[in-house]
This record gives C-alpha cells, sequence and structure tokens, in this order.
C-alpha cells in the first residue's frame, strides 16, 4: 500500500508549499522549540507554521516526539513535573506562553492518545463537560451542542438512547469518539488530535476523516497519524518528525510523492521506522 | 495431570484454611454478641426496648436509659465529621496538587504522626488548652455570631458536646486526610488533563479529580468514622459526661463509650452491670449500622460509576 503512494508520479517540479496554501494565514507558528523532560531532550529546535484552516498531519515513528509537539502547543507540556520548554510558539501572533494557559486552551482544543473520558459523568455529561466548565447555564443551548457534538464525532446513533448511561459503559473506539465530541462541543480554534483513529474501526475512521474535512472551513487540525494512508488523505501539509527533529514539512502531495529528504522517503515507504 | 491434581490439593488446603479464619472471625463476633446478650439478660428483660428510649441514669433507684448515651455518640461523631472531613478534603487537595514537594513531605509526615499520638494526650491537651479556649473565646463568638440557631445559644461551658466533636475531628483528620490524599494522587494524570484541555482552570481540574476520587474519600470517611465511635479517653476528658440531651452543642453530655469507661468499676449490682453491658452492646450494634449503611454508599457510588459496563 505504502509503495503504491510513492509511484504514483507527479511532475517534478512541486512549488514547497502548494499555491492554495500558501495565501492562507498563519495560525499557529513554531520556532526553535525544544522540549525537555528532565535531562531528555524530546523536541529539537522545531520550527514550523501551520496554516488557518488546513489539516497538518505529523507522522514519523514511535517515540520521536510527536505528542510532546502536540502537548507544548496546548501547554499540556508543562504540567509534566520537571519538563521544560525553551522557544516560541504562537497562536494568531500571539506569544502562547505570554497568555494564561486556560485561555490557550479554550482556543486549542485537545483529543488525547488515549481516550481518556470522565468515569462518574454519563455521556451526555462527558460531552458537555467543558461548557459548564466555561460557564455556560443554559439546558437547551447545553442539549443542542451535545447533540450536534455526538453527531459530528459519528457516536450519536450508538448512543442516542443511552446519553445517561456512564462514559465508561462504551467501547474503546466510542469513547474515542467521546473525547473528540467532547473536544468538539467547546468550538475551540484548532483542534490538536493525537491518533484520534487509532482504537477506530475502518467505519468510524472513515466518518473522522470525513468530519476533519468538513471542520477544516473552520478550524485548524494537527492530527498525529501512524497511518499514512490517512494523513495523506486528510492532510494539507505533512511534518515528518525524527529523533526529535523535524525532518522535512511540506505539502502532503509533495512529501508522499517526491520527499526531498532520504529519512522521510525511507520511512512512508516502510524502509523503516 | 498429575501436577495439576497436586496444584488443586494445595488450593484445596489454601481455600479452606482461609475459610476457617473467615468463619473464626464471624464465630468470635457471635460469641461476643452472645456473651453481651447474656450479660445484660436482666436489664433486657426489665427496661425492654424503653431501654434504647428513656432518658433517666439513676443506680440508685435502678432505672436506667441509654437514650442520652446513643444521642452523645451520634451527634459528637457528626460534630467530628462535620469538621473533619472538608478540613481533610482541603489538606488533601493542598498536599496532592499545590504544595510544592519540598513542603508536601514534611506536612505529610507531621499529618500522618497526628495519627499516632494516643487518644490520652489529645485528651489531656484538650482538657488543659482546648476546653478554657473554647470557654472563653470560640464558643462567646459562636453564640455572638450565630446565636440564632439553637446549636450555638446557651452558656459557654466549655466542657461538652462541641469541645467532644472538635477534639474527635483533630484525631480523624490525620486518617482522612492522608487517606485522601493517596487517592487523589492515584487519579490518573489524564484525567486532570482532560479537564485542563477543554480550558478548565486548575480548580475545575481538581474537581474532576474528586469526582474520580469520591468512593475512596468516603471509605477514609468511613474509616474516621468508625474510630470516632468507639473512642473514649479523649472524649471523657472535654465532654462533660453529663447523660442529657440538649439541643444546644455547648452543653454537657455524655457517649456510650464514655459511661462505659467511666462506671464500669462502679457497677456494684447486678442490675448496674447489667445495663452497662446492655450499652455495650447497643455500641457494637451501632457501630455496625453505621458502617455497614457507610459501606453501602460506597458501594452505590463504585457501582454507579461503572454504571452499564456489565
Ligand atoms: N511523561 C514523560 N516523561 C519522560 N519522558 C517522556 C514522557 N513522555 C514522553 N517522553 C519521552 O519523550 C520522547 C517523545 O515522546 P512522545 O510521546 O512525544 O513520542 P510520540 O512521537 O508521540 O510517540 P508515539 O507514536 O509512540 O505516541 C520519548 O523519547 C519519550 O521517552
Ligand atoms: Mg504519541
Amino acid at each position: 500500500m505504502q509503495k503504491e503512494i510513492s509511484t504514483i508520479s507527479v511532475q517534478p517540479t512541486v512549488a514547497a508549499v502548494p499555491v492554495e496554501l500558501a495565501s492562507k494565514r498563519e495560525k499557529i507558528s513554531a520556532h526553535q522549540v525544544c522540549a525537555f523532560f528532565g535531562q531528555n531532550q524530546a523536541l529539537k529546535n522545531i520550527s514550523l507554521s501551520i496554516p488557518e484552516h488546513s489539516v497538518v498531519a505529523i507522522i514519523g515513528p514511535s517515540g520521536c516526539g510527536k505528542s510532546t509537539f502536540l502537548r507544548s502547543v496546548n501547554r499540556m507540556h508543562e504540567m509534566i513535573p520537571e519538563s521544560r520548554i525553551t522557544g516560541t510558539l504562537t497562536l494568531d501572533g500571539e506569544d502562547i506562553y505570554q497568555m494564561d494557559a486556560v485561555q490557550v486552551r479554550r482556543r486549542i482544543g485537545m483529543v488525547f492518545q488515549k481516550p481518556n473520558p470522565f468515569p462518574t459523568m454519563s455521556i451526555a455529561d462527558n460531552v458537555s463537560a467543558g461548557l459548564r466548565m466555561n460557564g455556560m447555564r443554559d439546558r437547551r443551548r447545553i442539549e443542542e451542542i451535545v447533540e450536534r457534538s455526538l453527531r459530528q464525532a459519528a457516536l450519536w446513533n450508538e448512543v442516542k438512547d443511552s446519553l445517561f448511561k456512564g462514559g465508561m459503559s462504551l467501547s474503546g473506539g466510542q469513547q474515542q469518539r467521546l473525547c473528540i465530541a467532547r473536544a468538539l462541543a467547546v468550538s475551540p480554534d484548532v483542534l490538536l488530535m493525537d491518533e484520534p483513529a487509532s482504537a477506530l474501526d475502518p467505519i468510524s475512521t472513515a466518518k473522522i476523516e470525513e468530519l476533519m474535512y468538513e471542520l477544516k472551513k473552520d478550524y485548524t487540525i494537527v492530527i498525529v497519524t501512524h497511518n499514512m494512508q490517512q494523513a495523506a488523505r486528510v492532510s494539507d501539509r505533512t511534518a515528518f518528525f525524527y529523533m526529535g527533529e523535524l525532518i522535512e514539512y511540506d505539502g502532503t502531495k509533495k512529501i508522499f510523492t517526491m520527499p526531498s529528504k532520504k529519512q522521510t522517503e525511507e520511512y512512508i515507504t516502510g524502509r523503516f521506522g | 495431570m498429575t501436577s495439576t491434581t497436586q496444584t488443586n490439593y494445595g488450593d484445596t488446603i489454601f481455600r479452606n484454611l482461609t475459610r476457617a479464619f473467615a468463619f473464626l472471625i464471624l464465630l468470635l463476633i457471635v460469641f461476643m454478641v452472645y456473651e453481651m446478650y447474656r450479660t445484660s439478660a436482666s436489664s433486657i428483660e426489665k427496661f425492654g426496648w424503653s431501654f434504647l428510649t428513656r432518658s433517666v441514669w439513676d443506680p440508685v433507684q435502678e432505672e436506667y436509659g441509654a437514650l442520652p448515651f446513643i444521642y452523645g455518640t451520634l451527634v459528637s461523631s457528626a460534630v467530628a465529621l462535620v469538621i473533619a472531613v472538608p478540613l481533610s478534603v482541603g489538606v488533601a487537595i493542598f498536599l496532592s496538587e499545590l504544595a510544592p514537594a519540598w513542603l508536601e513531605r514534611p506536612v505529610s509526615f507531621f499529618v500522618e504522626l497526628l495519627a499516632g499520638i494516643p487518644s490520652i494526650v489529645y485528651g489531656v491537651w484538650g482538657f488543659f488548652v482546648m476546653v478554657p479556649w473554647m470557654r472563653t473565646t470560640v464558643e462567646p463568638l459562636l453564640s455572638d455570631h450565630l446565636g440564632f440557631i439553637p446549636l450555638f445559644r446557651g452558656a459557654p461551658y466549655g466542657v461538652g458536646m462541641l469541645s467532644a466533636g472538635v477534639i474527635l475531628s483533630i484525631m480523624i483528620l490525620p486518617i482522612i486526610a492522608s487517606i485522601s490524599r493517596d487517592v487523589l494522587k492515584a487519579v490518573p494524570r489524564v484525567q486532570k488533563e482532560a479537564a485542563l484541555a477543554l480550558g478548565g482552570t486548575r480548580w475545575e481540574a481538581t474537581r474532576i479529580g474528586l469526582s474520580y476520587a469520591r468512593s475512596g474519600i468516603m471509605g477514609a470517611t468511613i474509616l474516621g468514622l468508625g474510630r470516632v465511635l468507639g473512642e473514649t479517653m479523649a472524649v471523657t476528658m472535654v465532654i462533660g459526661n453529663r447523660p442529657a440531651i440538649s439541643a444546644s452543642l455547648f452543653d454537657p453530655a455524655y457517649t456510650m463509650a464514655s459511661v462505659l469507661a467511666n462506671e464500669f468499676t462502679e457497677a456494684t449490682t447486678d442490675m448496674y452491670l447489667s445495663a452497662l453491658v446492655e450499652i455495650a452492646l447497643v455500641l457494637f450494634v451501632i457501630t455496625i449500622i453505621v458502617n455497614s449503611f457507610a459501606r453501602l454508599l460506597v458501594w452505590s457510588v463504585t457501582r454507579k460509576n461503572q454504571a452499564g459496563r456489565v
């Protein structure tokens, strides 16, 4: 499958940044970002720019720092004891690390690598948890948003009759979609998704991918994935991380057809990683 | 095949042995109840159920009723929990979420140290330090500001229900606080991160942690409750030892454990002894009822957490 992608032939001269993206406003930018866990450096001088209303995929072998990068963007990295971060990250040109962390996270939502619904809450309460935290009291409005978010996350049909059951009563894949719905409910500007489809069956995966396509109109999405086809399908740009470094970042088509770095090519063709 | 049979054989011995121990404990309880019942037979016969509802305690006339003691035990325990639970949970939140590591360790150490102090030491401290302070400062202050509530009305005696509740709350704070801290620390980090990622504040993330940990905190409270129900020495020294039921928490009262400790050696007549043993029996039964009820509560909460999982 992966071979197949690499053999698709395109014209040899592809612009470094696809034209339709070059014109978009910059949503998030990272400049010389380094992240540490104690002495261990997980990110080394990452610089990249994420345009508004686009999907950026982050790929790379396990342990290369993909999650750490996502977690630096919404300031979740700093919640880990002894962690440290240097460099600059901006959201709409504003320094993320100068902003109030709570405000940052209201604008940058996250779906975690492992599903983490709130076990003491019902399905509906899980979805509306963020709304209630942000002070929404209007019952009707909350119900509407819960339904909309669950529909977007392709979970509504499965849970509409059991909204008041515990969140833990769902299967792993359903829990992950519940977490996606929970993140969508607060309508952030940016959505960070850490392998959102790794526990999903092909049908729900397809639905989530469709959702990303939809959401792109209003949101900016950064998705970590181990699935090359998925990266190729859903993203406009792809970043390849390797051992804490950003090896290559370019239009997705370019990365998957004629990557400029040998390591990238080897990784996407499945020869290492 | 032979090896399986052998392991099964070992398993059988082990199972039967542990089962025997479990039955032994049950047997012991049954035996204790039977003995208490036997010793208190004459009191039970004479007063019947009215023993539980009468307020007289008159060794001269040989008239006995346990109501003031039951009341004293239940109310002092309630006061202790009302004070201790929020405080302990606050301490636990501080230790598990807010305190920097260099502060957490010594504070945790002192909290746990409090749990090891013998209750007579609390009693002495309570009698000589806390009671005068209650009489001159705390109780007048309470009656000035909250005097419209009958609980805080009346003359500040110092010794009384409130002092007993306060000393009990100090005694159980370490247990509840240190268990709650452990339970809160065991809340998976991803739970708090999930709350933060939704734009929750640190307090909101802590609340998520609390709801995750609530059955553990309730378990800690039950342990504390178990201790206050039976606590004797410290309470005896500060409660005033007067078998009376009064709406005011300032007034002296008496608990079941205290009356047993104080009067057991003076029980000269059979009926007196019999009445005291009946109080012990009642305390035993109340402890079992309260604990079962509390356990049921924990069980229903835990079950709700996993609702639908089955
Ligand atoms: N909590 C932590 N404490 C210490 N080191 C950590 C922690 N989390 C990650 N690391 C280290 O940081 C590096 C990057 O980890 P990260 O989780 O970002 O990898 P990843 O690319 O997301 O991998 P995967 O695809 O397996 O999820 C790894 O070498 C890992 O050992
Ligand atoms: Mg990861």
